[in-house]
């Protein structure tokens, strides 16, 4: 079947789509995003976290039939999507982008070992700061718990959403 | 496979009657992982995202209609005093994404005995409202709705279409057992409601039975101690003998098996120990807010 949605502000078309395949299947099989990951394909990890019409939902549970005319925001469209364009913009892969907030902060705090589950860790962070500028530690871990990391103790990775929080603040 | 997209409630009916093998797809979040796994192939997907009835609620008189499709994070945000042991058993769902997606039509359509929605609509009372388009609506006690291990009360035709549950008129209770706080499918659970209203206490537990079942039993008993000792006037605290024979009724009630992620025998200790605590907590807020009245008059 084909597949007619808008992804990272841009409109998109997947064809040849098997009705029982999933979103983050199409993201990374047919529209060439690889940033969503896929480690379980069963919402235990989270390293498939996208926006679907702004709310934070594993693509891998998300059948791709279901999201026909709606909103998809990758971590590939992080940037894009708070305002960072710097240059020339490559709307498949976000090469030529600023970093996000969020993403410069888990650079700047060491955030990111492997690397795997960043991409999901980011976009729900993101979406996190989005709706509580100030979070609490407590806020931090609930918007959190449904990604998982097997590397970092996630100690950076609260440092690095402490301090994406506190430059947002300073921006303001 | 087939993709089915009714655009709204009477095309659902039509595509679920003209197809009765059609799983319905809402949150996906227990058919997605069927079907990435290969546990299941149906011949058709009937998706319910765009029926936009589902996701509405109502808050009325007595009782809350739920759309089947509303997520457990519109719960939790949005009908936290209406709901508050379902509010309560929704924020122990999973994570933030699957809460966002997930909702109670679902957990019903599984009917898993560990769905966490299930103890606290039987505490609550609750009925499920069902729809065919031969047959029209009918509304099943959500006691009856549960009819073996992940087995329910729907016709081939039917969907789901709301629950209806009685508003809290008393403290409700929720608590679950498990090796964490997220991502944690029970290894038991109970929910527990005081209905000052009729003088009764309701109970319903997860994962120690086939189905999610009452503790009918326990609540005779209880119900019955706490008119006989004037309880729900005096506001006087539950005797400890009272909430201990309370709890082993509770467990007495649990029909539970060994399996991986715990034996029958601690199923049935630990559902008695959650029994007397949310008892312990309801009464002891119900006893909060009775005083409170009593010192303003
Ligand atoms: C990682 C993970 C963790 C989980 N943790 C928990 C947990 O802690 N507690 C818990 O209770 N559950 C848990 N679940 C299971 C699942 O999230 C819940 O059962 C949820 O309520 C399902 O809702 P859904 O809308 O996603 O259902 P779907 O997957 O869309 O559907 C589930 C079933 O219901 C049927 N159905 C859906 N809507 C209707 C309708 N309107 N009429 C008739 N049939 C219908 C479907 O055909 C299917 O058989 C977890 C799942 C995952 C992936
Ligand atoms: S791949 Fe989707 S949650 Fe793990
Ligand atoms: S950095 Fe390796 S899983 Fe998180």
């Amino acid at each position: 079947m084909r597949v007619n949605f808008t992804v990272n502000g841009r409109p998109q078309q997947a064809d040849d789509v098997w009705e029982g395949e999933s979103l983050l299947y199409v993201l990374r099989e047919r529209m060439g995003l690889p940033g969503s990951k896929n480690a379980c394909e069963q919402g235990e990890c989270g390293s498939c976290t996208v926006r679907l019409d702004g709310v934070p939902v594993c693509a891998c549970l998300v059948a791709a039939g279901q999201v026909e005319g709606r909103e998809v925001v990758t971590v590939e469209g992080l940037a894009e999507a708070k305002g960072r364009a710097a240059g020339p913009v490559d709307s498949q892969t976000g090469e030529g982008t600023a970093l996000s907030p969020v993403q410069q902060a888990f650079i700047d705090a060491g955030a990111v070992q492997c690397g795997f589950c960043t991409p999901g860790l980011l976009v729900a962070a993101d979406e996190m700061l989005e709706r509580n500028p100030d979070p609490s530690d407590a806020d931090i871990r609930e918007a959190l718990s449904g990604n998982l990391c097997r590397c970092t103790g996630y100690e950076k990775i609260m440092d690095a959403v402490r301090l994406a929080a506190a430059r947002q603040g300073e921006a303001v | 496979m087939d993709f089915l997209r009714p655009a709204c409630w009477e095309e659902a009916l039509a595509a679920k009657a003209e197809h009765p093998t059609a799983v319905p797809i809402a949150g996906g979040t227990d058919v997605m992982v069927e079907i990435n796994f290969d546990h299941r192939r149906p011949e058709y997907l009937l998706d319910l995202n765009r029926v936009g009835d589902l996701y509405e609620w109502e808050v009325g008189e007595d009782s809350v209609r739920l759309g089947a499709s509303v997520s457990y994070t519109t719960i939790m945000e949005n009908l936290r005093a209406e709901l508050p042991g379902l509010a309560l058993a929704s924020h122990t769902v999973a994570s933030p994404q699957i809460r966002n997606r997930g909702g109670v039509g679902g957990n019903l359509g599984t009917a898993s005995p560990a769905g966490d929605a299930h103890p606290a609509l039987l505490a609550a009372g609750a009925e499920v409202e069902v729809q065919s388009a031969g047959r029209g609506t009918r509304r099943i006690p959500v006691d009856d709705f549960y009819t073996g291990v992940k087995r329910n009360a729907l016709a081939a035709d039917e969907l789901i279409r709301a629950v209806h549950i009685k508003k809290a008129d008393g403290p409700q209770q929720f608590s679950k057992v498990g090796t964490r706080n997220a991502m944690v499918i029970a290894v038991c659970a109970f929910g527990l409601a005081l209905h000052p209203g009729s003088r009764t206490v309701r109970t319903g537990i997860g994962s120690a039975a086939p189905t999610p079942v009452r503790a009918e039993a326990a609540e005779e008993f209880l119900n019955a101690a706490l008119e006989e000792g004037g309880f729900w006037d005096n506001g006087r605290i539950v005797p400890p003998s009272v909430a201990k024979r309370f709890a082993e009724l509770c467990s007495g009630a649990c029909n539970p098996i060994d399996d991986v992620r715990g034996t029958a025998s601690y199923r049935r200790h630990a559902v008695g120990v959650m029994a007397r605590r949310t008892l312990t907590w309801t009464w002891e807020s119900y006893r909060g807010t009775a005083a409170r009245t009593e010192g303003v008059a």
